[in-house]
């Protein structure tokens, strides 16, 4: 009996990758052979060893699938893609986890120093890039990945766009942070906090940037609805604004193609300025406005109410990205950086407070009408917690950013609790809030498996959050007054390891913040675990199928 | 048309939308950046100021491997207790030859842009070795491996050959002699000490670690360390002559 066939050929994307990749793994297994330093070795042959799974895995999975392609729409509605979005989801809370407990180590080493067990690889130097990494850009880039790709089909009613390049975006990134992690251990880094990545890091980075970016715009412009909604203008600049700040920050010249060390292009002052305008808006962009998209879609979704003002929305992101740019030399007050490049930056800082709070007010009144569900849905509460922290470390910041306040608030732990109430408060509360939405509905899930547990949850991290801000306020503005008192006679008061003497109480209350901080996480990753694995489906069937009693 | 009405071309066009934001994120960088490689301030020639030896140049590798910057910042800023404390606030030349820069952005220790020659070679590897022999309240880590570690006078004169690339000037003489500069700066009794001091004006020559045999990572660091701040004579600067 011979059936209709149709002929069944690898597309143009998985054969391409398939040799690309194929050629690369070949490549690495040549560069991990003439490599001129240990890690460069390690790199190369987990990049070979990866290429070679990617071959098989695109291999394998077209010898699995049926001979057309998932069809963009299925009776007229579209067939979104969760596959590389629930893979988002399930890194986010593996790094999270991870990231958050790398924080506590290293808070720890700070309170007991011995616990740096001289080793190269457990020291505060390595460990401390491998915590911010993974909770900025494993955690929280994952959440953005994912966030993003659900958002966007959603709102645009359309299938994201590719077959295999969602898959290629979310992998590729996955890996880049484990190259970029294991290479922090091994003592790989350009020491330009928040891009110590080294140049092949780096570019592996480009590539897989510019394939999210392709990504999003296609099923952006596949929409089928006429207006880009509010959340993707924030995505779409989030992503846009890291490429460019990423091409900026990290020109670097390798001292061979077979190692890991380059130098940067940039030096001294230039690359100064050229550092802190990627750093600060990689808070700006990476960290506010990428999950500013997540508190546009989800807050409205979850608190079934539209936004507030889209009015409001359209002058929020405007204003936004414009003042954000210019907010960097705040992180230089009182260097050799000119004075006027510190002026401006600080004018900019302290206009910033405006936009902000702007986007802080479109997202607490979009729960106008609906402020009662705070009591009875606690992931409604995260999402309306983690604006409220939002607006205060925006806040904060611009009140940190004038020169005076900044001239004793900078080098101290007070900078260290501003970055976690912001972190923590609002990347951590809004992420978290969004990955409790998130999984059921990728998952075709009813709800939550505990709607309990996410109340305590919410309850044991944000009494962490605030033992850690409040320990590093103190902290922070007790160093920076020590450092500048003086006695009656003029001399200074106190030699500086008096000052970190004093510190030592803070760091263990710091520690046992983050320490709940990373109970609640773990309180968390159980009831996504339970969701998926025993939560009831959402899909009613007919109710002419269902057995007859 | 209203300006809403208006804004709809950014709300129905993702390719225009996309150039709008090109634009605004662009213009705050290139005011601030800009000016910066063409100010006489910043790009002012100081006396003394001279590229790293070949080992503080292995030194600052390690520092930089090590994620020293995490808690040691190398800028003094213009404030009484700081100059008090440290010296003579930074200048923007003595950062100049660093690629990328270290200045750092917390004080879990003490501030490093002026610590050369504040302390003793054997200090240093004694506290680099177990900071709290020295310093019991400290909480840095010890670094006991860099004494193990010997550095490669092989491959200094290609890292040199890059920075170069990049910007500094090292002459053909340096980094041909890069990898015997290297062992004559941690060897008094070597005979190429007085061609490595004509290479590299002032720069000291001693025994950093105390041991005899190739430098290790330590003698590298704490020549690195011993050099800090030291290359302008602030007694003869003249900070008025590029008013910042």
């Amino acid at each position: 009996m011979s059936q209709p066939s149709i002929s069944k050929s690898m597309t143009i994307g998985e054969s391409g990758l398939a040799v690309v990749f194929a050629v690369t793994a070949f490549l690495c297994v040549i560069a991990s052979a003439k490599a001129l330093d240990a890690p460069f070795a390690f790199h190369a042959a987990l990049s070979a060893a990866a290429s070679l799974a990617a071959v098989f895995v695109i291999v394998n999975r077209y010898l699995d699938r049926p001979a057309t392609l998932p069809p963009a729409e299925i009776n007229g509605r579209p067939n979104y893609n969760m596959g590389p979005i629930k893979f988002t989801a399930f890194m986010a809370m593996f790094w999270g986890i991870a990231g958050f407990l790398v924080g506590l180590i290293i808070a720890s080493q700070l309170a007991w120093p011995a616990l740096n067990f001289d080793l190269p690889w457990t020291s505060f130097g390595r460990l401390r890039p491998l915590h911010t990494s993974a909770v900025i850009f494993a955690f929280g880039g994952n959440v953005l990945i994912g966030t993003s790709f659900y958002v966007v089909q959603k709102s645009c009613r359309a299938r994201l766009a590719g077959d295999l390049a969602p898959w290629f975006v979310v992998v590729g990134y996955n890996f880049f942070i484990l190259i970029a992690g294991t290479g922090y251990l091994l003592g790989v880094t350009q020491s330009k906090e928040y891009a110590e990545p080294e140049w092949y890091a780096d570019l592996w980075l480009t590539i897989v940037w510019v394939a999210y970016l392709l990504v999003f715009l296609a099923t952006v412009i596949k929409r089928k609805e006429p207006h880009i909604f509010v959340a993707n203008w924030f995505y779409l600049a989030f992503i846009v604004t890291i490429a460019v700040l990423h091409l900026g920050n990290n020109p670097a010249l390798p001292v061979s193609v077979f190692g890991s060390k380059s130098y940067v292009a940039w030096g001294g002052i230039q690359d100064a300025m050229f550092q802190w305008w990627y750093g600060h808006n990689a808070v700006g962009f990476f960290l506010t406005a990428g999950f500013l998209a997540i508190m546009y879609y989800f807050i409205p979704k979850r608190a079934e109410r539209p936004i507030y003002s889209y009015r409001l929305s359209i002058i929020h992101f405007w204003a936004l990205i414009f003042l954000y740019i210019w907010a960097g030399p705040h992180h230089l007050h009182y260097t050799a950086l000119p004075d006027w490049t510190q002026t401006l930056g600080m004018t900019f800082s302290i206009m910033l407070w405006m936009p902000s709070w702007g986007g802080m007010i479109n997202g607490l009144m979009t729960l106008s009408g609906a402020w009662d569900k705070l009591r009875t849905d606690p992931v409604l509460r995260m999402l309306v917690v983690s604006v409220a922290f939002y607006g205060m470390s925006t806040f904060e910041g611009p009140m940190m950013s004038i020169k005076v306040v900044n001239s004793l608030s900078h080098y101290t732990d007070w900078t260290i609790g501003h970055v976690h109430s912001g972190a923590l408060g609002w990347v951590g509360f809004v992420s978290f809030g969004a990955l409790y939405c998130l999984v059921p509905w990728a998952w075709n899930r009813k709800g939550l498996y505990s709607l309990k547990l996410v109340n305590w949850h919410f309850w044991v991290a944000t009494l962490g959050i605030v033992l850690y801000i409040s320990a590093m306020w103190v902290s922070g503005i007790l160093q920076g007054l020590m450092w500048r008192a003086y006695t009656s006679l003029g001399f200074l008061e106190y030699s500086f390891i008096e000052t970190v003497e004093a510190m030592h109480p803070f760091y263990i209350i710091r520690a046992a913040g983050g320490g709940l901080f990373l109970i609640g996480s773990l309180i968390m990753a159980y009831n996504l675990w339970m969701t998926v694995r025993v939560g009831e489906a959402e899909v009613q069937m007919p109710v002419a199928l269902q057995p007859a009693e | 048309m209203s300006f809403w009405t208006r804004h709809q071309i950014f709300e129905k066009n993702s390719i225009i939308l996309i150039v709008g934001i090109l634009l605004v994120i662009a213009i705050g960088g290139l005011v601030e950046i800009t000016p910066l490689f063409y100010l006489k301030s910043t790009i002012e020639k100081v006396d003394g100021v001279r590229p790293y030896t070949p080992l503080e140049l292995a030194g600052r590798n390690v520092y930089v491997r090590e994620g020293c910057y995490l808690c040691h910042s190398q800028m003094v800023r213009p404030l009484r207790d700081e100059v008090e404390r440290y010296g003579h606030f930074s200048l923007a030349a003595e950062s100049m030859y660093d690629h990328p820069f270290q200045w750092g952005s917390k004080r879990t220790g003490p501030d490093l842009a002026r610590v050369g020659a504040k302390y003793s070679d054997d200090w240093h590897v004694t506290h680099l070795t177990n900071p709290r022999a020295i310093v019991p309240q400290s909480v840095m880590p010890g670094y006991p491996f860099l004494s193990q570690t010997e550095v490669d006078p092989d491959t200094i004169a290609d890292h040199m050959r890059t920075l170069k690339a990049v910007g500094t000037p090292y002459t053909d003489d340096q980094i041909a002699n890069a990898g015997a500069d290297m062992k004559a700066q941690a060897d008094p009794d070597n005979s190429g000490g007085d061609a490595f001091n004509k290479r590299y004006a002032k720069a000291v020559v001693r025994n950093f670690d105390g041991k005899a045999g190739t430098p290790t990572e330590m003698d590298a660091l704490v020549a690195y360390l011993q050099m800090l701040g030291t290359l302008v004579d602030f007694k003869i600067y003249n900070e008025k002559a590029n008013l910042r």
